[in-house]
C-alpha cells in the first residue's frame, strides 16, 4: 500500500513537473497574446477627452478614469445617454499589437536520437508576430444602464467572449447601488486587463493565475473574467469603493462545463486619501472564497461535464495599494495568500488542462487522497513602478515573487513551483489625441519557476524581448 | 533710383515697426513662461502653475488648447465651445459682474464641471492638483496679474418658503423679463431665445428649467441666488444686482424651483396654488 502510494506520488510529481514546464511557457505566451486590455478611444471620441484624461498611460486607469468606470462609463453629465450623441457615433474600439519578439527558454525537452532519450536544451526563437485582437464595445444603453461587450480573438483568430455584461448604475440615485450581471473582470483596482506589460514572460500578473505545481484547482484565478453578478458601490468622489461578486466556479467558461452548482465570492474594498504634494494614495484589500468540484461521473473514463461533485474550498486574500510619490512616480503593490483544499493540491478537479491523472476525476472509483496530503498554501507579492516622464512617455518595471509555504504532498521540495518574475520597459505615445491610441512599446522580461524543467526537474527560466506597436482606434 | 531706395527703406522701416504691432495682444509661449510663478490659494492649499503643466496637458489641453485660448483639437466638434482663458472672463463667479473670479470659484468649477458642456467633473483629482490647475488657468490671462478678484457678494440667509413668496417670485420673473429668454414656463423658448449669442458672437442657449438638468454654476438655492446677482459673464445672462433686492432674489429662487421637475416643496406649493405662468402681455411683464 505504501509502495503503491509512493509510486502514485512519483507519477503525479513527474507528470506535474513536465506539464508545468510546458504550461509555464504556454501560459506566458497565451497571457500575452490574448490578454484583452480595455482602453476605449470610443469613449474619448464620445466625450472629447484625450486618452490621458482617463489613463495613466493607456490602458492603465488613473483616478479620473477609475471614477468614470465606476460610474458605469459615464461622466455623470447630460452627455452620457446615447440619445444625446451624434447618431453616427459608434462605440467600438479595435486593439491589436504587431510586434517582434525574442523568446528564450533555458530547458526545453527535445528528442536526442544519439542518446535515444529526451534531453533538455536551450531554445531561442525570434520573429514577427501578432497579439490577439480585442473588439471592445461599451458605453450607455440609456442613462445609468451600461454595457461592455468584448469579443476577443487569440493570435490565430479564434474568438471567445472575454467580457459581456450589463450594469445598472446609481440605482435609487445612489452611487452605492450598482449591479452588474454577465461576464466581467473582478474588481481589483490593480487590473491585469489594464496592465502596461505585454511581453511573453512578463505580460500577465503571475499571482492572478497562480496554481501550485500539480494542483487541480483551475477555478480560483483572480485574473480571469468570471460569470456572475456583482454589487459595487462607491462614494460620490470615488475615494471609497466596495464590491461583492458572486459567480459560478467555472473560471469564466460558458455553459458551466465543470463548476456548476458551485460558487465563488470575490470581495474587494479600497479607500483613497490625499497626501498633499505626494498625491492621492489608495489602499485596499480583496478576498476570494470559493468552492469547486473535485470529481466527476465518467463515461468510458471520460468525465461528464455537468456532473461535478465533491466540492472543496479555496481562497485568495491580499492587500493592494497604489501610491503616488509626486506627479511622476507611482508604485502599485499587490500581495496574495492563497490556499487550496488538499484534494485540489493532490490534483483532483481539473478535467480541462490535462494536468491531473484522468483517473482522479472518477467520482465513483477514483483513488483517494495520498497519505499525508494537506492544503497547499503560498504567499506572493508584486511591486510595479511607473515613472511618467510626461503623459506621452512612461517607464515601468514590475518585480513579482511567489513562494510556496506548504506543499500538498509531503516530501515535495518546499520551493517547487516558486516563481520570480521581473519585467521592465517603456511605452511612448508619439501623439496623443482624443481620437485614437498609438504606442511604441519596448519591454524585457525574465521569469523563473523552481523545479519545473521538463526532464531534470530543475529550475526553468524564460526571457522575452519585445518591440511592438500597440494601437487602438 | 534714389526714390526707389527711399521707398524700400520706408517699407523695411514700416515692417520693423509693424511686426510687433501685429503681434500685440497675441499670447506667446514666452509670455506664459514669464507667468509660470502664478499661484492660487484655495483654503490652506497653495497651487502653483508650474506644477500643473503635466496635469493641464493630460486633462485639459484637448479642449482648451496649449495656449489656453479654447482652440484645442476638440474645438470644431464641441458645443458650447471651450472657454478662452486668455480673456479672463468666467461665467461661474461669486464676484460682481465684470470682475475676476476668486481662486475658490475656479476651483469649484473644475470640481463641479459644467453640465450641458464637455467639461466633466474633475473632483477625482486631488485638491492639490485642482489648486495647481487653478493657478495654471490664471497664468493664461494678464488680467490676473493686473487686477484683483472682486469681493464675493453676500448671500443673506434663506427665508422660509411660502406661497406668497413663490407668487412674488413669479412677479419678479415677469418684471425683470426672465421670460424673454427662458420662456414663460422656463422652457428656454422665450421670444429672444433663438437670437442669443455669447460675447464672441456664438449662438448660445438659455437655461431650460424644466428638463431636469443642473444649472451650470451649481444647483443649490444659494448657487441660483448667486447667479442672479453676479450674472454669467460672457453670456447674455446679466447681473440683476442693481434691479432686484436680495429678498426678491430669494422669491425668484423659489419660483424657479417650482418650475423645475425635481421634487420640491416649492413645486408642491405651486401645484396647490394652481399657479399660472407669467402672462407676457401683461403690463408688468412689459415694463
Amino acid at each position: 500500500m505504501r509502495v503503491s502510494s509512493r509510486l502514485h506520488l512519483r507519477n503525479i510529481f513527474q507528470f506535474a513537473t513536465s506539464f508545468a514546464a510546458v504550461a509555464l511557457v504556454l501560459t506566458s505566451i497565451v497571457l500575452t497574446c490574448s490578454q484583452p486590455a480595455h482602453a476605449l478611444p470610443a469613449f474619448a471620441r464620445k466625450y472629447g477627452l484625450r486618452c490621458s484624461a482617463c489613463h495613466e498611460s493607456w490602458p492603465m486607469l488613473n483616478y479620473f478614469g477609475q471614477k468614470f468606470k465606476d460610474n458605469g462609463y459615464q461622466l455623470m453629465n447630460d452627455r452620457d445617454a446615447p440619445i444625446w450623441q451624434n447618431p453616427s457615433y459608434w462605440p467600438i474600439t479595435l486593439r491589436m499589437t504587431p510586434f517582434w519578439s525574442r523568446e528564450s527558454t533555458n530547458k526545453v525537452a527535445v528528442d536526442n536520437a544519439a542518446l535515444d532519450a529526451t534531453v533538455e536544451q536551450k531554445l531561442t526563437t525570434t520573429g514577427f508576430t501578432l497579439s490577439g485582437l480585442d473588439i471592445l464595445t461599451g458605453g450607455t444603453l440609456e442613462k445609468n444602464i451600461t454595457f461592455l461587450l468584448v469579443p476577443s480573438a487569440d493570435e490565430t483568430g479564434a474568438f471567445h467572449f472575454e467580457s459581456a455584461s450589463v450594469r445598472f448604475d446609481n440605482l435609487f440615485r445612489s452611487p452605492w447601488l450598482n449591479v452588474k450581471v454577465g461576464k466581467f473582470e473582478l474588481d481589483s483596482f490593480i487590473s491585469e486587463k489594464r496592465g502596461l506589460t505585454l511581453s511573453g514572460s512578463g505580460g500577465g500578473f503571475q499571482l492572478f493565475h497562480f496554481i501550485p505545481v500539480g494542483d487541480g484547482n483551475i477555478f480560483g484565478q483572480v485574473g480571469d473574467n468570471q460569470i456572475g453578478a456583482e454589487w459595487m458601490g462607491h462614494s460620490y468622489n470615488d475615494r471609497t469603493r466596495l464590491s461583492v461578486a458572486v459567480f459560478s466556479s467555472v473560471d469564466g467558461n460558458v455553459d458551466q462545463p465543470y463548476g456548476q452548482n458551485s460558487y465563488t465570492a470575490f470581495i474587494a474594498g479600497s479607500h483613497a486619501f490625499g497626501a498633499g504634494k505626494l498625491g492621492v494614495q489608495r489602499i485596499g484589500g480583496y478576498a476570494m472564497f470559493g468552492q469547486a468540484p473535485t470529481t466527476y461521473l465518467t463515461n468510458g473514463g471520460v468525465p461528464l461535464p455537468g456532473t461535478g461533485v465533491g466540492n472543496k474550498s479555496f481562497s485568495r486574500v491580499g492587500f493592494e495599494g497604489l501610491f503616488y510619490l509626486g506627479s511622476k512616480l507611482d508604485v502599485q503593490v499587490f500581495t496574495q495568500h492563497g490556499s487550496d483544499d488538499k484534494w485540489f493540491g493532490a490534483c483532483f478537479g481539473d478535467i480541462i488542462t490535462g494536468t491531473c491523472d484522468p483517473f482522479n476525476n472518477n467520482s465513483t472509483g477514483g483513488p483517494g487522497l495520498p497519505d499525508g496530503a494537506r492544503n497547499p498554501t503560498w504567499n506572493g507579492a508584486f511591486v510595479e513602478t511607473h515613472y511618467i516622464w510626461n503623459p506621452q512617455f512612461l517607464i515601468f518595471q514590475r518585480s513579482e515573487w511567489i513562494r510556496m509555504s506548504q506543499q500538498a504532498i509531503p516530501g515535495t521540495p518546499s520551493n517547487l513551483g516558486d516563481i520570480d518574475n521581473y519585467v521592465f520597459g517603456y511605452r511612448y505615445n508619439p501623439f496623443m489625441t482624443s481620437r485614437a491610441g498609438f504606442a511604441f512599446h519596448n519591454e524585457y522580461s525574465w521569469i523563473r519557476q523552481r523545479g519545473t524543467s521538463p526532464v531534470s526537474g530543475t529550475d526553468l527560466s524564460t526571457n522575452s524581448l519585445m518591440l511592438g506597436f500597440d494601437f487602438d482606434f | 533710383m534714389r526714390t526707389r531706395m527711399q521707398s524700400w527703406s520706408l517699407v523695411v522701416a514700416a515692417s520693423v515697426f509693424a511686426l510687433p504691432m501685429l503681434s500685440w495682444g497675441q499670447l506667446t509661449q514666452y509670455d506664459l513662461e514669464t507667468r509660470m510663478g502664478t499661484e492660487s490659494h484655495v483654503g490652506n492649499v497653495t497651487g502653483h502653475a508650474k506644477d500643473a503643466k503635466t496635469g493641464y496637458r493630460r486633462y485639459c489641453v484637448g479642449c482648451h488648447g496649449p495656449l489656453g485660448d479654447g482652440n484645442g483639437e476638440n474645438f470644431p466638434w464641441v458645443d458650447p465651445k471651450p472657454r478662452d482663458f486668455q480673456l479672463g472672463i468666467f461665467k461661474c463667479r461669486s464676484t460682481p459682474t465684470g470682475t475676476l473670479p476668486t481662486d475658490q470659484d475656479l476651483f469649484d468649477t473644475i470640481g463641479r464641471g459644467l453640465d450641458r458642456s464637455n467639461m466633466p467633473q474633475w473632483n477625482a483629482l486631488s485638491v492639490q492638483e485642482r489648486a495647481d490647475l487653478v493657478a495654471w488657468v490664471k497664468h493664461f490671462s494678464p488680467r490676473f496679474a493686473s487686477d484683483k478678484p472682486g469681493t464675493p457678494i453676500q448671500i443673506p440667509p434663506e427665508p422660509e418658503v411660502t406661497a406668497d413668496r413663490i407668487k412674488a417670485g413669479r412677479d419678479v420673473f415677469a418684471r425683470v423679463q426672465c421670460w424673454k429668454c427662458h420662456g414663460v414656463l422656463g422652457q428656454a423658448n422665450g421670444p429672444s431665445a433663438s437670437t442669443l449669442q455669447d460675447d464672441l458672437g456664438r449662438p448660445i442657449a438659455a437655461f431650460n428649467f424644466t428638463d431636469g438638468s443642473r444649472p451650470k454654476c451649481g444647483s443649490t438655492d444659494q448657487d441660483i441666488f448667486r447667479i442672479f446677482m453676479t450674472g454669467l459673464d460672457g453670456t447674455p445672462m446679466p447681473s440683476f444686482a442693481d434691479n432686484i433686492k436680495p429678498d426678491e432674489a430669494w422669491d425668484l429662487v423659489f419660483y424657479l424651483r417650482a418650475l423645475m421637475p425635481q421634487k420640491s416643496k416649492e413645486r408642491d406649493m405651486a401645484k396647490q396654488l394652481g399657479l399660472k405662468p407669467v402672462d407676457m402681455n401683461a403690463p408688468a411683464a412689459q415694463q
